[in-house]
């Protein structure tokens, strides 16, 4: 059950970004901007924590769930921390993910050349 | 008749005395596949960079130019030489291989067609007695510098075009050959407010209808006139376009144009609406459209290249996308 | 239409209409649909490394989260450096970029492109070049709601 409910709630996700690419002219890079503030704002309203609750991985791989820790680690600092928090519970929440995309992207750029697409 | 100064008759008639044209892989797969007269199974040439490859291509094409036409390079009194890269890199470092005196043109895909108005005007009005026009682009080269890294994972849209990966050249000269060029048309820029990059085909075809409305203007000829109107890179989408803004003002081209963008990849996949980049035009005239003149199937052919004078600065600056067309005319001597 | 006075914004917009008539349109049913079936299984395959963390590894509920966007980062990775990651995402768009997968294609492409500048300069600098507005925005985001939910 756990996994049809990700698979729903990550694919709907997907689906609204492959309409931004498709109905507007934004560029991957956007759209992918466009999702962590997203999924920030609605963090902020109280509004993405019930949807990892009910989706879990279908929320939280999605961009917007990666908005969603970011946002849930601040204010979860700020509220022990104060200002201090704010500043630093985002980036302490996230760290694993944004640690391991430097590390493997760096080792994989060391080992593989790109390759030109036929 | 209006104002003639676009077009420019060429009474010395300076002669194609050889070309060359060397391509990748995936453009080793299209129509004209028998045609090239190089492909390249490795695009990377044994290189360690796509850069370095690209100028390879430029360099081999050059090359194999000169050796055709039995010319050494200090028997070349030009070289016009230009490509889609940062301070035109390719056409510099080739050139700094083969020393010839070296002129570096800038007109993104217009390319072939920039560096052969220039040199026939040269070649005609007496200085030197031999050119060499020749231009490269590279789909990896390309890929990084306008779109994204090559191993991103990202959809094109339906308009977008994919850049050729190969070299031509062209070398003219006052005496021999089969082919002259009776006459060119320098085009101005034109700017009609496309912004998407990925509509380079319609950001174009507004300068390419200008460039062929003067020339037959100007030259007092028509469609009828020529065997075959040679397009660089339009695509499927700009090719259209351009039929349209013809017959608006009133020029029907028909069965005779050609689009070298549209045909260059026909049949294969992943290609969108076709080629494009400076090598598309430069490849296809060099491989195909000459040889195809020298055996006799068209006596009259007008080659005009197209260039989306465009770089990533002015797209993040929200600029639109000016377009250019310069035409050339080559005929079979009598 | 007069493309001779090209600065002129009725040629334009007259020339605007031209050219959406022949604008092929994206099938965008299709690509919704594999965007939906790939990102979807994606999504599963997270599930399937978070439920590995929570019940083999017995990891808490905090590691369980890092140690998903690991593996999933990882995957990415690996599978861009393989070249194949940008097949997926000529398939699947949206599908293959919006996951996390996606933010690590975003990063180890640029890495290897620009390595042939050399790995100070060219991986080092370049890594960021498409993820890094995704990490300042959401940083600034999640600072901004933080200071906001403090005050309220």
């Amino acid at each position: 059950m756990e996994y049809l409910k990700a698979f729903l709630i990550g694919g709907a996700l997907c689906v609204i970004g492959q309409l931004l690419i498709d109905l507007t002219k934004l560029t991957p890079a956007r759209i992918l901007v466009v999702f962590v503030v997203a999924g920030g704002i609605l963090s902020g309203l109280g509004w993405y924590e019930p949807l990892v609750e009910f989706a879990g991985a279908g929320a939280t791989i999605p961009l917007s769930g990666f908005g969603h820790s970011l946002v849930k680690g601040a204010t979860e600092a700020a509220r022990t921390d104060g200002i201090i928090g704010a500043f630093t519970g985002g980036i302490t929440a996230t760290a694993a993910g944004v640690a391991a995309a430097l590390v493997f992207g760096y080792l994989v750029a060391l080992i593989f050349k790109p390759k030109t697409k036929m | 008749m209006g104002i003639i100064n676009h077009t420019h008759v060429l009474a010395n008639r300076p002669g194609v005395v050889s070309h060359a044209a060397i391509v990748g892989p995936k453009e080793g797969e299209g129509p004209f596949k028998g045609y090239f007269d190089e492909i390249c199974a490795d695009d990377k040439m044994g290189e360690d960079s796509f850069e370095k490859s690209e100028c390879l291509f430029l360099q081999k094409s050059i090359q194999m130019a000169l050796e055709r036409a039995g010319l050494n390079a200090d028997q070349v009194s030009f070289l016009l030489s230009g490509d889609l890269l940062n301070q035109i890199i390719s056409a510099s470092f080739a050139a700094r291989q083969i020393k010839m005196p070296f002129l570096g043109l800038y007109g993104a895909c217009s390319t072939m067609a920039e560096s052969l108005a220039l040199g026939a005007l040269l070649v005609n009005a007496g200085y030197g007695q031999h050119a060499v026009c020749a231009t490269a682009s590279h789909f990896s080269t390309a890929e990084r510098q306008y779109r994204t890294p090559l191993e991103m994972g990202c959809q094109r849209p339906p308009t977008a075009q994919r850049t050729v990966t190969g070299a031509g050249a062209t070398v003219l000269g006052a005496k021999g050959g089969s082919i002259v060029i009776p006459r060119v048309t320098i085009g101005e820029v034109i700017d009609m407010g496309v912004t998407d990059v990925n509509q380079m085909g319609a950001a174009m075809a507004p300068a390419a209808a200008d460039t062929l409305t003067r020339h037959f203007e100007e030259a007092g000829l028509t469609p009828e006139d020529y065997d075959l109107i040679v397009t660089g890179d339009l695509g499927e989408i700009g090719i259209q376009i351009l039929e349209e803004l013809m017959e608006k003002s009133g020029w029907k081209l028909g069965d005779r144009l050609m689009d070298c963008g549209a045909e260059i990849y026909k049949g294969l996949e992943n290609v969108d609406a076709g080629g494009s980049g400076a090598a598309c035009s430069a490849s296809v005239l060099n491989g195909v459209i000459l040889p195809r003149m020298e055996e006799g199937a068209y006596q009259k052919v007008l080659f005009m290249a197209t260039g989306a004078l465009l770089s990533p600065t002015t797209t993040m600056q929200k600029e639109s996308i000016p377009g250019i067309a310069h035409a050339v005319a080559f005929e079979r001597r009598e | 239409m007069n493309y001779r006075n090209d600065q002129d914004p009725n040629a334009r917009k007259q020339y605007a209409r031209i050219i959406s008539r022949y604008n092929p349109k994206s099938p965008i049913l299709a690509d919704c649909v594999k965007a939906f079936v790939v990102g979807g299984i994606i999504c599963m395959l997270g599930q399937g490394v978070s439920q590995f963390g929570e019940e083999v590894l017995r990891l808490t509920p905090e590691h369980v989260s890092s140690f998903t966007s690991m593996v999933m980062v990882f995957l990415g990775a690996l599978l861009t450096g393989l070249g194949i990651y940008d097949k997926i995402g000529c398939f699947a768009g949206a599908g293959s970029a919006v996951p996390i997968t996606g933010f690590a294609n975003s990063v180890v492409a640029p890495a290897m492109e620009f390595r042939s500048e050399g790995v100070i300069m060219g991986t080092g600098a370049r890594i960021f070049s498409i993820a890094g507005p995704v990490l300042v925005h959401g940083l600034l985001t999640s600072i901004i709601i933080a200071l906001i939910r403090m005050f309220i």
